[in-house]
C-alpha cells in the first residue's frame, strides 16, 4: 500500500434547514485502502458521501486527489418494475460508450457467471425493475466500475438483500481492491463488515466519533455511543467488542 | 384539388406533431409529469387570447405563456417543500378561466378543441421544422435525462446538468403545445403527449422500444383521427385522442405477454 493520500476531508460540516447534519468530520484515505462508514440511521453516512461527490453544499476542507475518478453506488434507485430500461441500456447511459466486451467484463467482475449468451438474455436484456435486489445491486457496482474507478464509493442498501450474496459481493470488492489496488469507501450497517474489511473505520453520529483501525478504534465507549446502550448490549457477541 | 392539398398539408403537420408528441411524451412520463403535463396545456388558452386581442399569431401567444409556464414548474422543481401538485391544479384552473374569458366567442371553440383543418403552407413548414429539431435535440440528451430520472445523485455526480436539462426539455414539451393546440386544441392536447406514451409503455421492454412506439403511437393516432373526422365530418382533435386511447385500450391486451 502506498502512501499516497487519496481523499483529504477537513472539518467537514454539513447544515440543512440550519440544522447541522454532520459536523466537524475530518478523516483520510490512502490509496488501496478500504474505509468503511458506520452509524445509526440518520447518523448522516449517505450525506456524507454526497458532500464528498459533491452533491450537496458543504463547508470545511474536502480534497481530492487531482484528476481522481470516482465510481458511484447509491443506495437509492428510482426504477419501478415496468420502468421501460434494460440492464444494458443503463450500463449505457453514462458516457463514455463501451462496447459489449466491456460490459461482459464488468458484470464478471462483480460475481455474474455464465457464458455470454447466458449474460446477454438474463441480465442485460432484462428490464432493470425486474432484476432482483441483489442482482440490481450488482449492475450498479458493474455500472460504476465501467469507468475503470480510482475510488469506489459504495452505499450499502438497507435491506432485501440476502446475507450470503452480501458476502460474495464484499468477497469480490476486496479481490478487486487487493488486484487493482483501488481505493474503497463503504456505507455499512453490518459491523462485520467493518471487522472484515475494513482498513479504517469512520464512526458518525452526526459528528465524528471515532475514526481509525477498527480494532483501537471501535471501543465499547464508541459504540454505546453509535447505538445507544440497549443495543450495545444485544449486539455484543462481536468478538471484538468484548 | 386545393381542397385536397389544403388535407394533406394538414395530415402531414399533424402527424409530424403527433410524433413529436409521442416522442416528448415518453419522457413526461418516466419523469411522472402526466398530471402536471395534462395541466399545463391549459395555459395556452389565455396566451391564444391575448394573441387575438393584440392581432398576432396565436401561436407565439400559447408559446409565450406555456413558456412562463414551464419556468415556474422548473423553479418549483427544485424546491421539495411545495406540492407542485397543488399548485399546479390551481394555477392552470385559473389560466383556463382565464382564457375562455378573453377569447371572443368565435375562436373559443377552436382553441379549446382544436382545428387542423384551415392552416397553411408555412405553418406545415413550421411544425415540420419543430417537430424534427424536437427529435434532434430529444435523441442527443435522452441518455442524459433518463440518467438524471434514474438517479439525480448519480447524474450529478457523473457531471450531467440537470437543471439545464430540465430547461431544455420543458422548453421542447412549450413547442409542442403550442403546436399541438392547433391540432387537437388546449382541452385535449395533455392527452396527445401523454396517452401515447402510456400505451407504448405497456408494451416496452426497453427505453429504445419505448420511445419508438410512443412516437408510432402518436403518429398513427393523429393521421388516423384527422383522415377519419375529414370522412366522417367530425372534429379531428377529440377523433385524434379517442384514436390514441383505443390504442392505449389493445395495448393493455399485450401488457406482460
Amino acid at each position: 500500500m502506498s502512501d499516497e493520500t487519496i481523499l483529504s476531508v477537513k472539518n467537514l460540516t454539513v447544515d440543512f434547514n440550519e440544522h447541522a447534519i454532520l459536523s466537524d468530520v475530518s478523516f483520510d484515505v490512502k490509496k488501496g485502502e478500504i474505509l468503511v462508514v458506520i452509524g445509526p440511521n440518520g447518523a448522516g453516512k449517505t450525506v456524507l458521501f454526497k458532500a464528498l461527490l459533491g452533491l450537496i453544499p458543504y463547508r470545511g476542507e474536502i480534497k481530492w486527489q487531482n484528476n481522481v475518478r470516482i465510481g458511484y453506488v447509491p443506495q437509492r434507485f428510482n426504477t419501478s418494475r415496468d420502468f421501460p430500461l434494460t440492464t444494458e441500456e443503463f450500463m449505457q447511459l453514462a458516457p463514455p460508450k463501451n462496447n459489449r466486451e466491456a460490459l461482459f467484463r464488468s458484470l464478471k467482475l462483480v460475481g455474474f457467471s455464465g457464458d455470454e449468451h447466458h449474460l446477454e438474455h438474463h441480465i442485460l436484456g432484462r428490464k432493470l425493475g425486474l432484476l432482483s435486489s441483489g442482482e440490481l445491486q450488482r449492475v450498479l457496482i458493474a455500472a460504476a466500475l465501467l469507468d475503470k474507478p480510482d475510488v469506489l464509493l459504495f452505499d450499502e442498501p438497507t435491506s432485501g438483500i440476502d446475507i450470503g450474496s452480501e458476502e460474495a459481493i464484499y468477497e469480490r470488492l476486496k479481490k478487486l481492491n487487493k488486484e487493482e489496488n483501488f481505493t474503497m469507501l463503504l456505507i455499512s450497517h453490518d459491523l462485520s463488515v467493518v471487522h472484515r474489511w475494513a482498513t479504517n473505520v469512520l464512526c458518525l453520529n452526526k459528528k465524528e466519533v471515532c475514526f481509525g483501525e477498527p480494532r483501537v478504534a471501535i471501543t465499547p465507549d464508541v459504540f454505546k455511543e453509535l447505538y445507544g446502550e440497549e443495543k450495545s448490549l444485544y449486539k455484543h457477541n462481536h468478538h471484538e467488542m468484548a | 384539388m386545393a381542397i385536397d392539398f389544403q388535407f394533406i398539408t394538414s395530415l402531414i403537420i399533424g402527424i409530424a406533431i403527433g410524433a413529436a408528441s409521442g416522442f416528448l411524451g415518453a419522457f413526461m412520463i418516466l419523469k411522472r409529469m402526466a398530471l402536471v403535463g395534462d395541466a399545463l396545456t391549459h395555459v395556452a388558452l389565455p396566451g391564444i387570447g391575448f394573441a387575438l386581442l393584440l392581432g398576432i399569431n396565436p401561436f407565439f401567444g400559447a408559446f409565450a405563456l406555456l413558456f412562463l409556464a414551464m419556468i415556474l414548474i422548473w423553479k418549483l422543481e427544485q424546491r421539495t417543500d411545495l406540492s407542485i401538485e397543488t399548485i399546479v391544479g390551481i394555477f392552470f384552473a385559473s389560466s383556463l378561466a382565464i382564457g375562455i374569458l378573453v377569447i371572443p366567442d368565435l375562436e373559443l371553440y377552436e382553441a379549446l378543441f382544436g382545428d387542423i383543418s384551415r392552416v397553411g403552407l408555412w405553418d406545415g413548414i413550421f411544425a415540420l421544422i419543430a417537430a424534427g429539431g424536437i427529435f434532434i435535440i430529444m435523441i442527443k440528451i435522452a441518455d442524459k435525462m433518463l440518467m438524471g430520472i434514474i438517479s439525480e445523485d448519480l447524474a450529478i455526480s457523473s457531471g450531467i446538468k440537470i437543471r439545464r436539462l430540465n430547461f431544455i426539455f420543458l422548453f421542447l414539451v412549450a413547442v409542442i403545445v403550442a403546436l399541438g393546440v392547433k391540432v387537437v386544441g388546449s382541452l385535449l392536447m395533455g392527452g396527445l403527449v401523454i396517452i401515447p406514451a402510456a400505451a407504448a409503455r405497456n408494451i416496452s421492454r426497453s427505453f429504445r422500444q419505448f420511445a419508438f412506439w410512443s412516437s408510432i403511437f402518436g403518429l398513427i393516432s393523429a393521421g388516423c383521427g384527422i383522415y377519419v373526422a375529414k370522412i366522417f365530418a367530425i372534429l379531428p382533435g377529440p377523433t385524434v385522442i379517442l384514436f390514441s386511447a383505443a390504442i392505449f385500450l389493445i395495448s393493455l391486451i399485450f401488457k406482460r405477454r
